[in-house]
């Protein structure tokens, strides 16, 4: 028991730090970017894909059955009401965590990992290939009509 | 350990003998140990694995004092290794290039336990030490490849320890813990460096451990016999100091063609460019080493029951491993050596060819096409008639869903052009690609370990019989030809 809590400091020490945890949010400017475009912002070391989706690209999102789906998520639940033209996800495949290509790459408009062939529409959601989830998507908040804070 | 026929003449030896044996221990492994008189050159691998990394740990030692471990500054310190530091870019591929000689010993070696029965008791401590070994130089060379920070570096850590993340309920904690972060980045880089630097000396310790359970039962030899006394045997020196010697010239004249000629040719030309977290090369291969390991990796793409591909990829993987260890109770045959055992000896073979096979595998996209068995109808005919749902209300119209020109007609009622429809044709094949055959050349590795072994071989297999001694064997192959000359 004591030597259980002896070795406690030296396997947590390996958890992020505390000016790991500090650096957890970035802020965007969304008017540079035009429909059909995304840009890439770096979080915690991580590329967050913002995308400005189409009115084509939500439609198709929208017409796929929520329960065919291998992570069921509908397209709704993945944006914020009121801004379902931006779609807001972490740019790491589920399955091994490398960077999709996209957007409209892959058999389904949206999104095509080139590490082991995973294929994500145009809500982010796994269609196709190894990969076992959605696109995450990370806590965001609107500060501003064309400003977003992520994290 | 034999202490032997160390006898020491000189006083101040004799004197140091008596407070620390270590002369005399060194004496009974390095001189006096009596190895079996009919050894091949199979057995030199052992000891170029002891000398490949020594190497390994001699340059690595020294290219630490010029590499700095920071995310904005290691891929310029190798660079500068490369082009200012002395001698730097000879340190460097020496020590990238021995990574590559290393494992290629070892896993002759490995193979070579395999044939001869060297995991069979009384050796089987001996063999799952051997093991330990090659997992911690597996985990040694995979955080090595890390340190350059090139893009293949970024990615090969970033895929490895997101095989963690399949772990049920706390993978994604554990890989955060593995990180020190929510990416890869500094405090991986530096953890790695850290652990990068310790394991080698652990290897040392696991390699100490390895030769002393080697020298109580002794070297198995390539009969798989006993040794019955003396007459079966010869000192390690000078017979097998000088065979070992012969050999790591070969050995070293392969190193040196390598560094001097082809420094490059086993590592991947992405690597120099710099880590960008935010793109992913088009094509992630690990080093040549681990080819076989991320076929089988690769090889599940689908569920079994509650486990997912990825989870069941990940235990594969390391179950390839990890099954070696219950090889001596998987194989019950009393009979060690291959050569004696007809059908051993074939599915050996045949486990030789998967293992590289499976790495030839690896080196390839995972949709690399082998056999194209033509356009697949009952995919098209899928595709049809979700064409003609998403157009029409009801069934698609009746027609012949058999065959190409049927389906023709069927699409373009549906709406689909014919320009669509050819390419839907030229999309949907039935193939034989990659995963294909990495699915069969893992399904054979894992049937050879867990069925043939244990099951079938000792069903079928008769071995031949086994010679009265070594000595006996090696007197009769020796007199036979003379005895032909003879007559």
């Amino acid at each position: 028991m004591g030597a259980a809590v002896a070795l406690w400091p030296f396997i947590d020490q390996m958890n992020p730090a505390a000016d790991t945890l500090a650096l957890s949010s970035t802020e965007a400017d969304l008017s540079p970017v035009a429909p059909g475009q995304q840009i890439v912002v770096k979080w915690r070391g991580k590329p967050v894909f913002i995308v400005n989706r189409t009115k084509h690209m939500i439609e198709e999102a929208r017409a796929v059955p929520v329960d065919s789906l291998r992570d069921p998520q509908s397209d709704e639940e993945r944006v914020k009401p009121g801004h379902e033209n931006w779609l807001i996800m972490v740019g790491v495949c589920t399955h091994l965590g490398c960077v999709p290509i996209g957007p409209h790459e892959g058999s389904y408009d949206g999104w095509f990992c080139p590490c082991h062939g995973s294929h994500y529409d145009t809500a982010g959601r796994i269609r196709k290939g190894p990969a076992p989830k959605n696109l995450a998507v990370p806590d965001y908040e609107f500060t501003a009509p064309d400003r977003v804070r992520i994290g | 350990m034999s202490t032997g026929s160390f006898q020491p003449k000189n006083r101040a030896v004799r004197w140091f003998e008596e407070r620390l044996p270590i002369l005399s221990l060194l004496h009974g492994t390095l001189v006096a140990y009596p190895a079996p008189r009919n050894l091949n050159y199979w057995w030199n691998f052992g000891s170029l694995a002891g000398i490949a990394l020594v190497l390994q740990i001699l340059t690595g030692v020294v290219l630490a004092m010029h590499y700095i471990p920071a995310t904005g500054l290691a891929f310029d310190s190798v660079e500068r290794i490369m082009r200012d530091v002395n001698y730097g870019w000879l340190l460097r591929y020496l020590h990238a290039n021995g990574a590559s000689m290393f494992f290629l010993v070892v896993y002759v070696h490995i193979f070579r336990g395999l044939y001869y029965g060297s995991y069979k008791a009384p050796r089987e401590v001996l063999w799952m030490l051997g093991l330990v070994i090659l997992l911690l130089m597996m985990a040694t060379a995979f955080m090595g490849y890390v340190l350059p920070w090139g893009q293949m570096s970024f990615w090969a850590a970033t895929v490895i320890t997101n095989l963690f993340s399949a772990i049920p309920v706390f993978g994604d904690e554990i890989v955060r813990w593995l990180w020190g972060g929510f990416s890869v980045d500094q405090p991986t880089l530096q953890r790695f460096f850290s652990l990068h630097y310790l394991l080698p000396f652990l290897i040392v310790g696991v390699v100490i451990l390895h030769i002393w359970a080697l020298h109580i039962p002794g070297s198995n030899n390539p009969l798989g016999i006993d040794v019955k006394g003396p007459q079966d045997q010869v000192p390690f020196h000078p017979y097998y100091t000088a065979k070992d010697a012969f050999g790591l010239g070969i050995f070293l004249i392969v190193l040196g063609v390598l560094v001097f000629y082809m420094p490059d040719a086993l590592g991947h030309p992405d690597n120099y460019i710099p880590a960008n977290p935010m793109v992913t090369p088009p094509h992630i291969v690990p080093e040549w080493y681990f080819l076989p390991f991320y076929a089988i990796l690769r090889a599940f793409t689908f569920d079994i029951g509650p486990i997912p591909a990825k989870l069941l990829g990940v235990i594969a993987m390391f179950g390839s491993i990890l099954l070696l260890f219950f090889l001596p109770w998987l194989d019950r045959s009393p009979v060690r050596s291959a050569t004696f055992r007809p059908v051993y000896k074939k599915t050996f073979w045949l486990l030789v060819a998967a293992s590289i096979g499976l790495g030839w595998v690896g080196a390839n996209p995972p949709d690399r096409v082998l056999v194209d068995f033509g356009p697949d109808v009952d995919a098209i005919a899928d595709q049809v008639a979700a064409a003609y749902a998403a157009n029409h209300d009801g069934a698609a119209p009746a027609g012949d869903v058999e065959s190409l020109a049927g389906l023709r007609e069927i699409a373009v009622a549906a709406g689909m052009s014919e320009r669509d429809f050819e390419t839907l044709v030229a999309e949907e094949h039935v193939t034989f690609d990659m995963v294909h055959l990495g699915q069969l050349l893992t399904l054979y590795y894992f049937f050879h370990f867990l069925i043939l072994l244990p099951f079938i071989i000792p069903r079928v297999e008769r071995p031949r019989p086994l010679p009265e001694s070594i000595a006996a064997a090696v007197l009769k192959t020796k007199a036979a030809p003379a005895a032909a000359a003879a007559q």
